[in-house]
């Protein structure tokens, strides 16, 4: 008697072509400008960058463009040890939550061009951009990196709330 | 039992969709059925969704789905991983606590980001059945090949079927399909799957819907003439497609039971049945002779946004009885490999 | 008026990071069996089944109820399938409840499970979605920030986090079913294991596990049929918020504040703090202790930290948290949510065997998911409302 079969893997392959939808389409032509596009929302006013066409809050189509940042604000982040599958950047690094100047809502990216345990809360940083022409995705999007500038003071509350 | 009534329903033209995102199809659906409601997703007690991640091809999908929505202040929201006509349910069983009187419904999907009927073939068990690699369309002729070999259905008794939903898709601005063609110009063309010809099968289509539930005296103050659930029923058989008779569809007829479909004629029914053959198993189940208008819509022989098309049945039912030109109807909703779980619900007018 | 509801039976597996000894139908039968001998019940008595479980993606296998009709004696009946992330266990057991509570049924079980050993469940929480760079590594890589941002407003001393894994992991060692169980488990051992996203360590995370959890819910006769003591529903509640939107607290979620509002208003409860006998709180990280205290209501805004600092929430604490090892002890994702509903069932009831709390007569289980935007919570007690 042979031993019992415990387990079978079964391979499974789909392929997907996404829809960007057309408000993330006007933002990721916006990236190959190197312009950070976003929407405001006509009944709060506020500033949604990357773009969905809908506002959250008040569930009304945003139709109206505006460029945010370059420059944006550190408000929270965290140091990525851990390796993983599918990773293309050597840990440890540091991911963060920027909020870019003119926007009301944050992006996450990555933080470059400091050791991880000098970032914080209300660094100034600024895009850096692949070189050559620059594709309509975030990857377009290298990392973010210190401008220079003092940092912003950034209370930990409204840094969890803005 | 509490009464019920869908009060608006509102759905997305069906059709491939290469400019819109899932959210951007959804956002207007669901402020037209708030429109026609009059009420503020605000106001509404409670709001449930039906979408699949395997459709949207990544995790948490229904997420991205609240952002159209606007959930502020926060609210009761729960999902079913399954068609929004089971949302629908949630919605109805939620709404029988007497707490909340009213409920958004919504479902979506793109079922033309991958290949549809591979996908499905994740739902089948997966250590015997999805190895075999036995896609929903040749799952489908299978059971077609069933029922022309066990009854006395003909291949031209589908093609009539899919003759008669492509006309009166004519008069359906929402629908993917149309056309003039009769049913024997129908079965003139050749076979894709053995013994089922393209117009057996549904068209792959993006899209979404939302209907609007009211509770009593709120359901009356909101829509002149409510569509009342009267019953609403769900069962499930065993997946094997060995294990069941698939010329027969007994879950159908037990919710059909339960649901009270027989108690009185029905002027309208709305059948979920993406192929043709499955529309005459259906009919049997639900017993509906000539006497029943089926699928004035054109069913989803014409419109097939998968994870939606079950919630379309009920709210194209509901909008007979809203509109004034049915005064009983039944809404039937399927899920799985060959008619494997099925939800009937029995709309009436207030007069119905 | 809703009907009241009552837990007769429940039932879980015993979790670990692979259960080759089962197929995904052996695991959930293995819950759904123990609910349904809990409850001296067996299938045919069951009038319908709500399972739910997070994406489809970590067994690989879509819309599994289909498949797991059989399993669980659904054929011929209602079944349902729920997701709502994270807390998909919690809400599965409100939609189970609902049915009871709205008279269209009177005996439903509901399952709850996870067996992402099946495929890679960091690599199922982590697609590379299109448009977007692949940064967060996995749900510890989005939640981190947050954690930093509440050790900073509340100035929390840096080690809390290492005392509630050290709690939980502790309290494990009481729960036969536990994942992880370490008897050699110390404080020096947490704080030196690696950091993965700072300032989460590896001990202070959770494990990833296969498991399923069932209980068998009844209307008022069952429970006043039931042989054993049921646990009561006093409560039960969901909110949602968007997940990013300008002026939103990912730290202390209004949907999380509001959800608790309301389980205690409908229990009738004033004081949580004093009220609450045991809680079972969905902590993932071990920071989510002191900022689910301050969410729950349990403790002021910022001084979440002192309730574990003092003790307060330790098995023979006030109010004792997690006494079952929690999530940081066995995560099999959409079982987690339904297992803190379980486990607070099965402390009123008197059944929670070696990590019994004493005199539990209110319990609250917790579950949240999404980024903190999804919340589901229940509170249960001994005496019926």
């Amino acid at each position: 008697m042979s031993d019992p079969v415990l387990g079978i893997v079964t391979p499974i392959r789909i392929e997907y072509t996404f829809t960007a939808g057309k408000s993330r389409t006007r933002f990721l032509r916006a990236l190959q400008e190197r312009r950070f596009l976003g929407q405001r929302c006509p009944s709060c006013s506020h500033v949604y960058m990357p773009p969905v066409g809908s506002c959250p809050l008040c569930g009304v189509a945003t139709e109206e463009e505006l460029d945010v940042g370059p420059k944006g604000t550190v408000t929270m982040f965290c140091v990525v040890n851990l390796p993983f599958y599918g990773q293309e950047i050597q840990p440890p690094y540091v991911c963060a939550s920027i909020q870019l100047d003119g926007s009301d809502t944050k992006l996450f990216h990555l933080i470059q061009e400091m050791p991880a345990h000098e970032v914080r809360m209300g660094l100034r940083v600024e895009p850096v951009w692949v070189e050559g022409e620059p594709e309509p995705s975030m990857e377009s999007v290298k990392y973010f990196r210190p401008t220079g500038e003092p940092d912003v003071s950034v209370d930990a509350r409204s840094a969890a709330r803005a | 039992m509490r009464d019920v009534a869908v009060v608006a329903f509102a759905c997305s033209t069906a059709a491939r969709e290469t400019e819109r995102s899932e959210v951007e199809i959804l956002a207007p659906v669901v402020r037209e059925a708030m429109a026609q409601a009059g009420l503020s997703v605000q106001e509404t007690g409670f709001v449930c969704s039906g979408s699949s991640d395997y459709l949207a091809g990544q995790p948490f999908s229904f997420v991205m789905a609240l952002d159209a929505i606007g959930i502020w202040p926060p609210k009761m929201e729960s999902h079913v991983e399954m068609d929004g006509a089971w949302a629908l349910y949630e919605a109805w069983v939620r709404l029988q606590h007497g707490d909340i009187d009213s409920a958004l419904v919504y479902a979506f999907g793109k079922s033309s980001l991958s290949s549809i009927h591979e996908v499905l073939t994740l739902q089948l068990d997966p250590y015997y059945l999805a190895p075999l690699g036995a896609d929903a369309i040749s799952l489908a002729a299978l059971q077609a090949r069933a029922l022309l070999e066990g009854s006395q259905y003909t291949e031209a008794d589908m093609a009539e079927v899919a003759a008669r939903s492509r006309r009166d898709a004519r008069s359906n601005p929402m629908a993917q399909v149309t056309g003039d063609a009769s049913a024997e110009e129908l079965l003139a063309q050749p076979y894709t799957v053995s013994p089922l010809r393209e117009h057996d099968c549904p068209p792959v289509s993006d899209g979404a819907a939302a209907v609007v539930l009211a509770a009593g005296e709120t359901a009356k103050r909101l829509c002149e003439r409510p569509a009342w659930i009267r019953g609403i029923d769900h069962r499930v058989e065993p997946q094997a497609l060995g294990v069941r008779d698939l010329t027969e569809s007994s879950s159908t007829l037990l919710a059909a039971q339960r649901a009270g479909v027989f108690e009185r004629p029905v002027d309208v029914a709305e059948l979920h049945a993406p192929f043709t053959h499955q529309e005459l198993i259906l009919r049997d189940a639900l017993g509906l002779n000539g006497g029943t208008r089926i699928n004035p819509s054109g069913g989803a022989l014409v419109a097939d946004p998968v994870m939606v098309t079950g919630l379309i049945r009920i709210g194209e039912a509901a909008g007979r009885i809203m509109g004034g030109t049915a005064k009983r109807a039944v809404a039937h909703a399927t899920a799985g490999p060959c008619l494997q779980q099925n939800l009937v619900c029995v709309l009436e007018a207030s007069d119905g | 008026m809703a009907e009241r509801c009552a837990v007769v039976g429940i039932g879980q597996t015993k979790y670990a990071a692979r259960r080759d000894d089962v197929s995904i139908a052996g695991l959930v039968r293995e819950a759904a069996l123990r609910a349904l001998e809990d409850a001296e019940m067996t299938f045919a008595d069951i009038d319908a089944v709500v399972i739910g479980k997070a994406p489809d993606l970590f067994e690989g296998v879509m819309m599994p109820e289909l498949y797991l009709a059989d399993a669980l004696g659904a054929a011929g009946k209602p079944i349902m399938r729920v997701h709502t992330a994270g807390s998909v266990g919690g809400s599965t057991a409100l939609v189970a409840a609902s049915l009871v509570q709205g008279a269209i049924h009177e005996r439903v079980l509901t399952v709850a499970f996870e067996k992402q050993s099946e495929s890679n469940a960091m690599w199922a929480l982590t697609p590379k979605i299109p448009f977007q760079p692949p940064v967060v590594a996995g749900a510890g890589g989005y939640f981190a920030p947050h954690i930093r941002a509440y050790i900073q407003r509340s100035c929390a001393p840096p080690d809390i986090g290492i005392k509630v894994a050290l709690k939980d992991r502790r309290n494990a060692m009481r729960n036969p079913y536990a994942h992880v169980q370490d008897p050699n488990i110390s404080y020096d051992m947490i704080a030196e294991s690696a950091m993965l996203w700072e300032p989460i360590r590896f001990h202070e995370t959770c494990p990833s596990s296969d498991g399923a959890c069932a209980m068998v819910l009844t209307n008022e006769a069952g429970g006043d049929a039931s042989s054993r003591p049921p646990a009561w529903l006093l409560a039960a509640a969901m909110r949602s918020e968007p997940i990013a939107f300008p002026g939103r607290d990912e730290v202390n979620p209004r949907a999380g504040q509001e959800c608790a509002a309301e389980v205690y208003r409908q229990a009738g409860i004033t004081n949580p703090r004093e009220e609450i006998d045991v809680a079972e709180v969905y902590v993932p990280f071990s920071w989510f202790e002191p900022m689910w205290m301050e969410n729950l209501g349990f403790a002021e805004e910022d001084a979440g930290w002192k309730m574990t600092e003092d003790g307060v929430t330790a098995f023979e604490g006030e109010l004792p948290i997690n006494p079952s090892g929690g999530v940081l002890s066995s995560n099999p994702i959409g079982a987690s949510g339904m297992i803190r509903f379980a486990e607070a069932a099965l402390q009123v009831r008197g059944m929670a065997g070696e990590h019994q709390v004493k005199d539990a007569r209110k319990a609250l289980g917790h579950a949240y998911g999404g980024g903190s935007q999804f919340f589901s919570m229940w509170i249960v007690g001994s005496e019926k409302p």
